[in-house]
């Protein structure tokens, strides 16, 4: 074993693992989750491992499409600080995700299906991880949707899955069709889509070269992170994949999967960093996205669907970190931390569903502090920490990350930058609405005075991912990982702002939702995602369907009519008029004789 | 014998004795059993490291006018061999035996395989062309006699349509030969890409001008014509827009294993046509000015098409109107005119003959139990039978194409082919850049039908009539699931085909 094939194992365990549970998984429900669980501790364990061996670049050895001086589709493996260190996020979350499921799935059908589809989803998402250029980040960027698809639809004869899954993937891949355009102009600019090619400088200086096709370039390339991490405006699928089961809303939805967009933007980052205009558009959409989510948040009934447009606004903030932070660490971190603390909030939100016998709506909830001390412990810890509390450089993991991201905004962009500033406030206030609503003021339904504590299988991945996500963003664990720079000049003003954004958020929620029995705020605005679903819906709807209906018709009436039918019946009508030349009778046709040969002569002679 | 006479006669012999009063499926499946397995043997004893044609056999039929049968395989034709014999035993197999004159249904598949078969193994042209003609006799047939719906109009519909296809390619064909110099005619493909070579072809190129009042208003060469006359002969075959209404109705009526061997195998006869008789013979400036008008045409085939597929509600229709849709990405690939392009084409070409058959499989076993695809009819029907559900699943990611499946593997060269093709403009477009970033909009539009076709049908609540279906039978799940794991095994490692395909297409 050595650091050249270990990523290769780890990249194709959870794929071996999905196709055997893929053949011999219904026959035992043990045995899928057994190999699911088995590869992702080795994928785990494995990529600690390589997390302490130096970075090796290998050759590109082989090829999966090859046309020698034409075109060829490497398959290789980056292994550097950046891939390192996503594996660990990936391969650390997803075990105890796997594990967590044990309990969550325990009464659920479809058993096999689901472990399949999580493997192949760690086997995607490690591949984009790992990839070394373009075009097989693409192969597993759209795996990744699939595998998306498959598990958002795992109740699929429910109506709403059945719709959500199905807007997941075209969503996606209306963001996909941007990334491939990207691909496709750096392409034909450079001729190569390897990244370690893309990235010298002799490439660099050729794309500069036209500056406003890179910046092109560079912009649809970002429209890949659009769709893959839900930044408007094609945000609507994220709060809809809710539907899926909530282990897969974890790990997918929040931790990995999404955060593949900022990924990818990091993996990138070094022509980036060259292209200021295109990065004025990461940021700005960044930024955008970060505080609309989190108004649409402030609104919402449904317990994930909260936890999904905090998400979404997150999101918003690395992606803004992309846009004006000096390297890629800097979002990169906070990616590192919201993996953890979202993750555990989803869990949370998983424990208390359970607990509640499948009720998602948070005013059927209430004083669960006692029934589930646990998970309240955890929901705690995962608020303070997305919401980052603290000050002096002292607190939640959140604060540290968060923070940084928003203090290079102020710095490069200070619109931008008191944007955030104010979404975090909004952040605070959500998220204490949620924690207050659900587990303090008085229980609101039956189920919330009968709930219970989660078993055992799922409380323990809820504690060990409590660790990190206090801890997570302490300076001697980030001096680990990553190697975060501050802005000079930040004006002392933006710690005390940031301060009294929490504090005010979370006093206004505690204000409001202490004794509430139902929701006191009504902002239909809001609630309703300022219509943007419905936005879509109606061009679907009337552009898309009417397009489509008009095609369908006009294929049949006219194009049909011109090509085929005008001139079957023209043959047929002809035919039907020289029917009447036969006469049948012998003299006619001497006469018509006669006459032709009259008229021949008469056209030789006259000429 | 040659071995690729082997290769016709089989399933000439399996018909011959499945009407002679033999059980006739057991032949049927027999003869395409043997003929996959001699395909496997030509393909295991097929020299890759040579170029040009190998087992080579000829016999002069008319000296005088140079037609020859000759038979003949390079790579190109040896993939298209071999997507034509799995296509068959697929077809066969899935096949059921209708009531009424059931050896004649099997002898009529078996008669479609020969003829493309045939086709795709000629060297002569007129050879390649009569094969073809001959294949559509018992297309005619099968859906005109065991077809479903109004199966007569569908069935005129398609036979004469495509044998006006037919008449004007056989114009074109003529006029090919007769550019070539007097006492060197010939139909032999080989020769008419030499005298290419050599530039003896259009020697005497003669341009034709059209006025009215002293205006001109069309100039074309002799080359031009006999271009567009192949090009569109052939497009006429394929369905290119506006020349495809008749696909999607006669592959709703044909029974299922007609609409495979069809839509999966016959149809590639056009496409593959252009490669060997257009591609490689015409210059590069005699194809330029229609570049733009055909790029319109592919493009009508993958927007226009593809919105009329996603206003279908029927899955038959809808699968007649996607593989449709599918042609124009061939198109691209073989107008962009670069090696890349042509080869994406190409292995498009195998893997959507392989997906589309598998999904005109379940299609065809979906209506023999419900008696219906009305989407409106259906729902949650992975329910009932979740392996056909699955295997739905693959097959319709494999048709919209996802990486892993064959189908994205020529779907990106395609693309690529085609972004890089034409002469670079400085600072804007080119023609074929623009055609690249709008039909690389049909990904979306696949996706839009293929997942909402899913959607109605195996997915939501199970609608209660269909709650006693029964789940796909071993011998068709065999079938497709052989046909979805091809998709796989050349989707993760294209090499296995490319080794064949790249060398047939590079220009002399």
């Amino acid at each position: 074993m050595n650091a050249a094939t270990v990523p290769w194992i780890i990249l194709f365990t959870p794929l071996v693992a999905a196709a055997v549970i893929l053949f011999f998984g219904r026959y035992s429900k043990p045995f899928s989750a057994g190999l699911a669980i088995g590869a992702t501790l080795l994928c785990g364990i494995l990529s600690w491992w390589l997390f302490t061996q130096p970075d090796a670049t290998e050759p590109n050895q082989f090829f999966w499409i090859n046309l020698p001086d034409i075109f060829s589709v490497p398959i290789g493996v980056t292994v550097d600080h950046l891939s390192k260190v996503m594996l660990v996020v990936v391969n650390t979350i997803a075990p105890l995700v796997f594990i967590y499921s044990l309990g969550y799935m325990k009464h659920e059908e479809g058993y096999w299906r689901y472990f399949a589809g999580l493997s192949l989803f760690l086997f995607s998402m490690l591949g984009i991880v790992l990839a070394d250029n373009f075009l097989m980040m693409f192969i597993f960027w759209e795996l990744v949707g699939l595998s998306s698809y498959i598990l958002v639809g795992h109740y699929y004869p429910k109506d709403s899955a059945a719709d959500a899954s199905k807007q997941a993937f075209l969503v996606n891949r209306i963001g996909d069709f941007g990334f491939m355009l990207g691909i496709l102009m750096l392409w034909l600019a450079t001729g190569t889509a390897v990244f370690s090619q893309l990235f010298t400088s002799e490439t660099l200086a050729l794309l500069q070269s036209n500056g406003l096709y890179l910046t092109i370039a560079c912009v649809l390339i970002f429209c890949g992170t659009v769709g893959k991490s839900a930044q408007l405006p094609l945000h609507v699928w994220l709060p809809n994949s809710m539907e899926g089961p909530t282990p897969v809303s974890a790990l997918l939805h929040a931790a990995t999967m999404v955060a593949a967009g900022v990924y990818m933007l990091a993996r990138f980052f070094p022509v980036l960093e060259h292209v200021p205009a295109a990065r004025d558009v990461i940021a700005w959409v960044g930024g955008i996205t970060c505080l609309v989510a989190a108004l649409m948040a402030t609104q919402q009934d449904d317990i994930k669907r909260i936890l999904a447009y905090s998400t979404i606004s997150q999101l918003g903030y690395m992606v803004l970190g992309v846009g004006v932070a000096e390297s890629w660490d800097v979002p990169m971190f906070h990616l590192f931390t919201h993996a953890f603390f979202k993750c555990l909030l989803f869990l949370c939100a998983g424990s208390v569903i359970v607990g509640m016998h499948h009720e998602q709506n948070i005013w059927k909830m209430g004083a669960l502090k006692n029934k589930m001390p646990f998970t309240f412990l955890c929901t705690i810890a995962g608020t303070l920490a997305l919401t980052g509390f603290g000050f002096h450089g002292i607190g939640f993991s959140g604060f540290y990350s968060k923070d940084t991201i928003i203090m290079w905004a102020v710095v490069k962009a200070p619109v931008l930058g008191w944007i955030a500033a104010v979404t975090a406030g909004l952040t605070a206030f959500y998220m204490f609405r949620l924690l207050i609503v659900v587990f303090l003021s008085v229980p609101r339904s039956e189920e919330a005075k009968k709930a219970q504590e989660s078993p055992l299988v799922m409380v323990v991945p809820l504690l060990l991912l409590a660790i990190p996500a206090v801890i997570g963003g302490w300076p001697f664990i980030e001096h680990i990982f990553f190697h975060t720079t501050e802005p000079e000049n930040v004006p002392s003003i933006v710690h005390y702002a940031l301060l009294a954004m929490f504090l005010g958020g979370a006093g206004l929620a505690w204000v409001l939702y202490r004794r509430a029995a139902k929701d006191p705020v009504s902002i239909p605005l809001f609630a309703n995602r300022l219509y943007i679903d419905n936005l879509y819906t109606w061009i679907v709807k009337v552009f898309q369907d009417g397009v489509a209906w008009l095609a369908g018709w006009s294929d049949r009436w006219i194009v049909d009519l011109f090509v085929a039918q005008v001139p079957s019946k023209l043959t047929w009508a002809c035919g039907y008029v020289l029917r009447f030349l036969q006469l049948g009778n012998i003299q006619a046709y001497a006469f018509f004789f006669g006459a032709g040969v009259v008229g021949l002569i008469y056209l030789l002679i006259a000429r | 014998m040659s071995p690729l006479l082997c290769l016709i006669l089989l399933p000439v012999a399996g018909a011959i004795l499945a009407m002679a009063g033999f059980p006739a499926r057991k032949m049927a499946i027999t003869a395409a059993a043997l003929n996959l397995l001699a395909c496997v043997a030509i393909l295991a004893s097929f020299q890759g490291d040579k170029t040009g044609y190998q087992f080579l056999s000829s016999c002069p039929v008319l000296p005088s006018l140079g037609i020859s049968f000759t038979l003949g395989a390079d790579g190109l034709s040896l993939v298209m061999l071999l997507l034509s014999t799995v296509v068959t035993l697929a077809a066969v197999t899935v096949a059921r035996a209708p009531q009424t004159n059931a050896p004649w249904f099997y002898a009529s598949l078996l008669f479609i395989s020969a003829g493309a078969i045939g086709a795709f193994a000629s060297v002569d042209a007129f050879f390649f062309y009569m094969f073809h003609e001959l294949a559509l006799i018992p297309t005619f047939l099968l859906i005109g006699i065991w077809g479903s719906g109004d199966r007569q109009t569908a069935a005129w519909k398609i036979t004469i349509y495509l044998a006006f296809g037919s008449f004007v390619l056989l114009i074109g064909l003529i006029g090919l030969y007769l550019a070539m110099p007097v006492g060197a005619r010939s139909f032999d493909m080989r020769a008419m890409a030499e005298h290419a070579k050599l530039g003896t072809l259009f020697a005497h190129d003669t341009v034709h001008s059209f006025s009215i009042f002293g205006f001109e208003y069309l100039s074309i060469t002799h080359a031009q014509i006999i271009y567009l006359l192949l090009f569109l002969g052939f497009g006429v075959l394929v369905s290119l827009f506006p020349f495809h209404t008749w696909a999607p109705q006669a592959y709703a009526s044909a029974p299922a294993p007609a609409a495979m061997l069809h839509a999966g195998v016959l149809k590639k006869f056009g496409l593959y046509g252009i490669m060997r008789l257009v591609t490689p013979i015409f210059p590069p400036h005699v194809a330029a000015p229609f570049n733009t008008l055909l790029l319109v045409l592919l493009l009508g085939n993958i927007l226009y098409v593809g919105f009329v597929t996603i206003s279908q509600r029927k899955l038959d229709l809808m699968l007649g109107y996607s593989s449709v849709m599918h042609m124009g990405y061939i198109f691209l690939g073989i107008l962009s005119w670069n090696a890349l392009g042509l080869t994406g084409a190409a292995f498009m070409l195998v893997a959507h003959g392989l997906s589309i058959a598998a999904l005109f499989a379940l299609s065809g076993e979906l209506r023999e139990r419900t008696g219906t695809l009305d989407f409106s009819e259906m729902g949650g029907l992975a329910k009932a039978m979740p392996t056909f559900g699955l295997l739905f699943g693959f097959a319709a990611m494999a048709a919209i194409g996802l990486p892993g499946f064959a189908n994205f593997a020529g779907e990106l060269m395609v693309f690529f082919g085609a972004f890089s093709a034409g002469v670079r403009s400085s600072p804007g477009f080119n023609a074929f850049q623009i055609a690249t970033v709008i039909g690389l909009w049909g990904v979306v539009i696949s996706a839009v039908y293929m997942l909402r076709a899913y959607r109605r049908i195996f997915m939501g609540p199970l609608v209660d009539r269909w709650k006693s279906l029964a789940d796909i039978a071993p011998l068709p799940k065999l079938c497709v699931a052989g046909l979805i794991l091809l998709l796989l095994v050349v989707g993760f490692y294209p090499q296995l085909l490319l080794h064949l395909i790249s060398p047939a297409l590079i220009r002399p």
